[in-house]
């Protein structure tokens, strides 16, 4: 059984993907025999390309991906190296460790919620400070240049980022190069630029790479956050999608091909980059200049991470308030009364999706993690693990636009009859899900002391009772967690449920970000709030099980 | 009487070796109750050694040779019907069971009753002097307390053999020779054959049995 683990994992993983990319871009050159394609043209890309405002919404999804990378980076980059080993820097980590679980639609509605004229920030401020006794008529949300867009990017690549980094360090001497490099009289950001960054950058690249996909063509973040007239590519792409006229597929497949065309061009623009600033960095290093005086990037760094975690918490507190709000009206900071009504009108219509949630991500996520386990059991037994191409798999649905190939999918689905099924989207869900239990399980799993099972062996214990009695109980922590991890991917869906799901099953994510449009501001804020709740619960329940379990044992607790 | 010939572990011309290179080489017979230790440096490959026979050896190793048990080669036996008692320099206690579960899980099944198995833990705990000791948490005991039920957890199992890997280079001086003495005389009383790995001077002395040295002749 063991022996086909690894390669279930990778067909879960590159089928879906693979064959998605296929139903895309067939139907992109005008062959979809089922409506009637049967030859190959242009004519669908000649379609899409005449669309009003086509090249301003590439545009804006090309620079949504790029810049969103280069900040995130260059933050992730001088938060460590101006604060690595600080108090302050264990502080903010610890602050934005669990924003990693909240949903991209939970953070964006936060974000919106402070930031919009109307939101908590303007309030704050008025009318004593600004003047404003009515909301401004300024357009920070939906902004035309996707700064709002942006920034709602950011603020949730930045925690992925920082803890993928954070999880590369210990295989880079960071101590003792920083200490070298102060001996040398080098400035502490400088020193760690010089000398340690490029090892951290070199083992976090995919991770950057699948924040540019990501970033490129977010569809639930830039519905929330982004510009209107004409709205990002993935917006459009949406809709092309859901035109209830048939014909339109052919055009909405190109205009998958021309987003994947979109990704790989901001991809490529990246890679520019980073040549550019590897030469930069050899150069300055070779020049010999200390830059002692580097508090002010220091302070950038953690005044800016400092915001992105108490925006986006604050904005998630806004959203909760508002779920219970009476009467709020402008410029007061809080409702003048509170009030369930909001949530005993949205209750009975919220069962259904709350049900579709959790049975969803439940079995998505249970599924992944027996995989995951079984790969790496067999990955023990053989001492060999899959080593790059595994993570080039493991990474192939993050890199590969979700639009570019579950728009295939959900073509292979409908046209083979299979249709909006519960199963269908647990099986969609796991390609996201699993990357994500892999990566957070496999280090615990990896270090986990072999001696424990040799011992466990000379006792006379089989293979079965070891894995069952020891290893599982030792690392029960680190298992529940990697599954409120996978849990949370699945909560998060957005696309991938849309397009699956086809209107007949819908999550909390859905239903929020359709009712975004809306704009009832209590109706929003319940769904937002049950959005970040159920990841939330996750990982609680994944802290207190352990905790209860092995109450009594002090080596089992949190180092 | 059994066999003399046959009784106890013998390493019958076991060669160990590393993409080709040789690591080890060890032909020697271990008779019940007596110790045989093998010193060298660190990276000669005395663990390997012992991962060998115990049956965990990492598969980047090629190895030959015969382990012959009671007469029984157990080379092709996987490593929980060989019945190794092993002890590591740590006293690798499983953390989320109590002092008593870790005993309790060693005890083999043939022991049937909840009550009687809690009582045949609770003697091997009196036996190494840490009666009432069931229902602690491991990580709160001190590091002679652990090695003492490491070593009763080993010997509840009803090893064929013992595998001491370097077992007392953690403990200090005084407490050293202490579980020292306490491990030989409980291996004679069981006429256990021993194979320790250390490279202390001391621990060979005390353990009394044949002494080789491995890894000394590299270039």
């Amino acid at each position: 059984m063991l022996r086909f683990a690894p390669a279930l994992a990778i067909a879960i993983l590159a089928l879906p993907v693979i064959g998605g990319l296929a139903g895309t871009v067939l139907p992109a050159f005008g062959y979809l025999p089922a409506l009637g394609g049967d030859s190959l043209s242009l004519e669908p890309f000649g379609e899409v390309l005449a669309q009003p405002g086509l090249a301003r919404s590439c545009a804006i999804a090309l620079a949504a991906g790029v810049v969103t990378a280069a900040v995130s980076v260059g933050l992730v980059a001088l938060f460590i190296g101006g604060w690595s080993q600080t108090r302050p820097f264990r502080v903010i980590q610890s602050l934005v460790s669990p924003l990693l679980a909240v949903p991209h639609a939970a953070a964006a509605f936060g974000l919106a919620f402070m930031i919009a004229p109307s939101g908590f920030l303007a309030r704050l401020f008025s009318p004593w400070a600004t003047g404003w006794t009515r909301p401004p008529d300024w357009l920070i949300v939906h902004d035309s240049l996707g700064l709002s867009l942006m920034a709602g990017l950011i603020v949730k690549e930045v925690p992925f980022l920082l803890l993928i980094a954070l999880a590369a360090l210990p295989q880079v001497p960071l101590a003792s190069a920083s200490r070298l490099s102060a001996s040398l009289g080098y400035g502490r950001v400088a020193g760690f630029l010089f000398t340690t960054w490029p090892a951290i950058y070199r083992q976090i690249r995919l991770a950057v790479f699948a924040v540019i996909a990501f970033a490129s063509s977010a569809v639930d973040v830039a519905v929330i956050l982004g510009p209107t007239t004409p709205a990002a590519l993935p917006v459009r792409l949406v809709e092309w999608m859901n035109d209830p006229d048939l014909s339109s597929r052919f055009m909405a497949s190109s205009g998958a091909v021309l987003q994947l065309g979109v990704t790989l061009a901001a991809l490529v623009i990246w890679l520019g980059l980073e040549k550019l600033c590897g030469m930069a960095m050899r150069r300055l290093a070779g020049r010999g200049r200390r830059y002692k005086a580097d508090m002010a990037p220091r302070l950038v760094a953690i005044v800016a991470m400092g915001l992105t975690t108490l925006i986006v918490f604050g904005g998630l507190a806004v959203l909760a308030l508002w779920s219970i709000s009476g009467l709020w009206q402008f410029p007061n900071v809080l409702p003048a009364s509170l009030s369930l009504r909001g949530w005993s009108q949205t209750l009975p219509r919220i069962g259904d999706p709350l049900v579709t949630t959790i049975t969803v991500g439940l079995a998505a996520t249970l599924l992944s993690a027996a995989i995951v386990i079984a790969s790496l059991e067999r990955e023990r037994e053989t001492g060999r693990s899959g080593g790059n191409r595994a993570l080039f798999f493991l990474y192939l649905p993050l890199l590969v636009p979700q639009a570019g190939f579950v728009f295939g999918l959900k073509l292979f689905l409908t046209h083979g009859g299979v249709g909006a099924t519960w199963t269908a989207l647990v099986l969609v869900h796991m390609v996201f899900v699993l990357p994500y239990v892999f990566l957070s399980l496999s280090a615990p799993w990896r270090a986990f002391d072999r001696r424990f099972e040799a011992i466990a062996a000379g006792l006379g214990k089989g293979r079965r009772t070891t894995f069952l009695a020891i290893r599982l109980p030792i690392l029960a922590r680190a298992v529940l967690t990697a599954m409120a991890v996978g849990f949370a991917v699945s909560v998060g869906q957005y696309l991938p449920t849309l397009l699956i799901g086809a209107g007949r099953l819908v999550t909390i994510t859905t239903e929020a970000v359709a009712l975004g449009a809306g704009g009832n501001r209590r109706v929003i804020g319940i769904y937002a709030f049950l959005q970040m709740l159920l990841p939330f619960l996750g990982f609680a329940l994944a802290a207190i099980v352990p905790a209860l379990l092995f109450r009594n044992r002090r080596a089992m607790k949190v180092a | 009487m059994p066999d003399e010939t046959h009784a106890g572990l013998r390493l019958d011309a076991v060669r160990i070796l590393l993409d080709g290179r040789e690591l080890l080489a060890v032909d020697s017979h271990v008779r019940p109750g007596e110790t045989l230790t093998v010193m060298g440096p660190s990276g000669s490959g005395k663990s390997t050694l012992l991962a060998y026979i115990g049956g965990f050896l990492d598969p980047v190793f090629q190895s030959s040779g015969r382990v012959l048990c009671g007469g029984r080669d157990i080379i092709a036996l996987p490593a929980q019907e060989r019945h190794a008692g092993i002890l590591f320099q740590d006293a690798l206690l499983f953390p989320h069971m109590s002092v008593g579960g870790n005993l309790v899980f060693a005890l083999p099944d043939s022991v049937k009753g909840k009550a009687a198995r809690r009582a045949r833990a609770e003697a091997a705990l009196a036996d190494v002097g840490l009666e009432d000791f069931f229902d602690r948490d491991p990580d709160t005991l001190s590091g002679g307390q652990k090695a003492r039920v490491a070593l009763a957890r080993v010997l509840l199992a009803e090893p064929n053999f013992l595998l001491l890997d370097e077992p007392f280079s953690k403990l200090d001086m005084r407490l050293r020779d202490q579980i020292r003495d306490l491990v030989f005389e409980r291996a004679l009383r069981s006429r256990l054959p021993v194979i320790l790995v250390t490279h202390d001077e001391a621990d060979a002395k005390a353990a009394g049995g044949t002494v080789i040295e491995i890894g000394t002749g590299a270039p």
